[in-house]
């Protein structure tokens, strides 16, 4: 954040003192952006929210029909909850999974971090679809955890993995990996490496080091990764759909249906303007937590 | 002070007024030696080092010195060799085991942690009694006079205050041995000579061994009470600022300490530890050899300061003549280069009075040391 600022001040302040009538028009620069979000973001949603108003599935009279009957209905509400839930775990397990990962890569020489960092990217390089693909290898009734626990003689039968709750998180959790670990490299990488000698010099062992001064001072990092995980785990319609299968509902497969197989379109608007509202409240909160620490840390 | 007073008899069985005898432990690094893969950072370096002394360690980048204050920290560990600290052998110990305070260049304040906190964590990791903590802080607040930023963060603070930090967190823990890595580097000048004379006060108040690693000499020759001049890993020579100053052991400490005119010439006659020179400018001086290895017949380059050089009014032997080329007056001083006749450059420094008049570009001077003992005479290094 410092550094950011501190890049952009002087640029600033110069053609603000050196060239002042020139300072008003820069803005036009964004425009080309500004104009394509107004036109397949902002309209898309407006009109989202529009079609949400409507009371019935024929679309024809407006009402907050769609509202009343998703937060009347228990099983909505279940299903909302779950999705928010699910991504709670895999953000959870991500980042524990990824802190370890994010701090070998800044402890390590060149040439093995970048063995790493190519790791931690290749899941960005192949698409999602073989990704999730992928998992339903490794998790089948046939795939290699049921092969190996079975030749192992671990297992009598083959176990459920796929469809369940316990290997879609396995496989979001690995989908999304690097959305969490490239911003904690990032925060780990600025520490200051003087900083845990003096903390180890001062009679501090390791743990205490790392809990008083990595961790704390990791905190915009752990922020980052989490949001971003977040987000993109809750949404990830096709791993959701792919490993969780048939039996397990979230909202975005829910939305699918309503949309392509139920042709309702008001009341799968009203669901994702809910979904997006409550995602946005976890990520405000986030933020929040996010905005505290980099205040303290770069106090 | 009563905090201080406690510091000391940690240590020690009997507490000792602070100002008196020094209470610090004595230092050993007996033969140590590093390697990073198939270069040698340290070489074979053997230092006893004194309770309560100062001792500066001395070198160009590059020259091991930082790697020894890491292995005496236990930040690193030595591939051979050991380390002493008081009574104990220190090599099987981690940083934390080992009592040692240091302040770090870019001082690693805790950016986090406010003036106080900073100054808590070593008491805290420790274990000690929240009250204790507080009284310790206090006193250490007190000594470094930072009383009134104790609810700072360090970020807010100047170079100068943030290394007072540094200083009272080290010394909170009552380290038997204070270590200071380039602590003035990043300070101007100004604030530097006056942390300089802090840090050598707050030093011998508390009587600690303090080792201190800098490239600056005139750091190294106003702070320290011994000097260990370190060159790609090796030890020059271990000395007072004196000794090192005025009487160098080799050509490098020489050249590295202060400013030496490098006259080449061949050796005429050799006794003991002195040696007459012909130079290439004609002249045979005689000088001192301190590595006595030279012969009749070998080439030497023999240094001489220019302060240790006079401009001569008369003819006397044991004079080289020249020509002024350039004169700069430094205020205090005037700095004279002059050429000599084989086409050689001498710079001589002479005092300068208010009002005196500058030699001129190209006015005959005879330069003449001041006497046998400031010419050194080393042995040419192969490949030189």
């Amino acid at each position: 954040m410092t550094a950011a600022t501190a890049i952009t001040a002087p640029g600033l302040a110069g053609p603000a003192t050196a060239a002042r009538p020139r300072i008003g028009r820069e803005w036009t620069l964004a425009l080309p952006l500004a104009t394509f979000f107004a036109v397949f973001f902002v309209t898309p949603l407006l009109l989202l929210v529009a079609v949400s108003l409507y009371a019935d599935a024929e679309m024809t009279r407006f009402g907050l029909d769609q509202y009343i009957r998703f937060f009347g209905d228990a099983f909505n509400l279940a299903v909302l909850g779950s999705t928010l839930l699910l991504g709670v775990k895999v953000t959870a397990l991500t980042l524990l999974f990824g802190y370890p990962l994010a701090w070998l890569y800044t402890r390590s020489g060149p040439r093995m971090q970048s063995a790493l960092i190519l790791v931690i990217i290749l899941p960005l390089l192949t698409s999602v679809v073989v990704r999730t693909f992928a998992w339903i290898v490794i998790l089948g009734r046939d795939g290699i955890v049921n092969n190996l626990l079975l030749s192992l003689g671990l297992a009598e039968t083959p176990l459920r993995l796929l469809y369940t709750e316990g290997g879609l998180v396995a496989a979001l959790v690995q989908v999304q990996m690097p959305l969490m670990v490239l911003p904690l490299i990032t925060t780990l990488s600025r520490l200051d490496p003087n900083l845990l000698d003096a903390s180890a010099a001062l009679g501090a062992g390791p743990w205490r080091g790392f809990l008083k001064v990595t961790l704390p001072l990791s905190l915009p990092g752990i922020v980052a990764g989490c949001l971003l995980t977040y987000a993109a785990s809750v949404t990830a319609f096709i791993t959701q759909s792919l490993v969780g299968g048939g039996q397990m509902l979230f909202m975005p497969q829910y939305i699918y249906q309503q949309t392509i197989t139920l042709h309702n379109w008001p009341f799968a608007a009203a669901i994702s303007i809910v979904f997006m509202v409550s995602v946005l409240g976890v990520v405000m909160l986030f933020n929040l937590l996010g905005r505290a620490s980099k205040g303290y840390v770069h106090a | 002070m009563a905090a201080l007073q406690s510091a000391r008899s940690f240590h020690r069985p009997a507490p000792q007024p602070a100002a008196e005898a020094p209470a610090g432990v004595a230092v050993t690094l007996d033969g140590i030696t590093h390697r990073f893969g198939a270069s040698t950072a340290v070489d074979n370096v053997t230092l006893e080092i004194k309770a309560g002394e100062l001792v500066a360690l001395l070198g160009p980048s590059g020259c091991g010195k930082t790697t020894l204050l890491r292995i005496l920290a236990g930040f690193q560990a030595q591939t051979l060799g050991r380390v002493v600290i008081g009574d104990r052998v220190v090599d099987s110990l981690p940083p934390a085991g080992r009592g040692v305070g240091i302040v770090f260049q870019n001082y690693a304040l805790f950016p986090h942690m406010t003036v106080a906190q900073n100054v808590a964590y070593g008491l805290e990791a420790r274990g000690a009694a929240r009250e204790a903590v507080r009284a310790r802080v206090e006193a250490m607040l007190g000594l470094v006079k930072l009383d009134a930023m104790r609810d700072r963060f360090p970020k807010q603070l100047s170079g100068g205050q943030q290394q007072r930090v540094a200083l009272a967190r080290a010394l909170a823990i009552q380290p038997s041995i204070l270590l200071l890595d380039e602590p003035f580097a990043a300070l101007d000048k100004n604030l530097r000579l006056d942390m300089q004379i802090e840090i050598k006060q707050l030093q011998r108040r508390f009587g600690i061994t303090t080792i201190m690693v800098t490239h600056d000499q005139e750091e190294a020759l106003s702070m320290a009470d011994r000097i260990a001049v370190l060159s790609r890993g090796k030890l020059e020579q271990f000395g007072t600022p004196e000794d090192v100053y005025d009487r160098p052991g080799t050509l490098f400490v020489n050249g590295f300490v202060g400013s030496a005119n490098q006259l080449r010439g061949r050796v005429v006659r050799a006794s003991g530890s002195v040696a007459e020179v012909a130079l290439e400018a004609g002249t045979v001086l005689t000088a001192v050899t301190p590595d006595a290895a030279l012969a009749a017949g070998d080439p030497a380059i023999l240094c001489v300061r220019p302060e240790n050089l006079r401009l001569a009014t008369e003819a006397a032997p044991q004079q080289i003549a020249g020509t002024v080329e350039l004169a700069l007056p430094l205020g205090p001083v005037v700095v004279y280069e002059v050429r000599t006749a084989d086409g050689g450059q001498v710079k001589v420094t002479e005092p300068r009075v208010a009002g005196a008049a500058l030699r001129a570009p190209g006015t005959p001077v005879r330069l003449q040391p001041v006497s046998p003992q400031t010419c050194r005479a080393f042995a040419v290094p192969a490949g030189a």
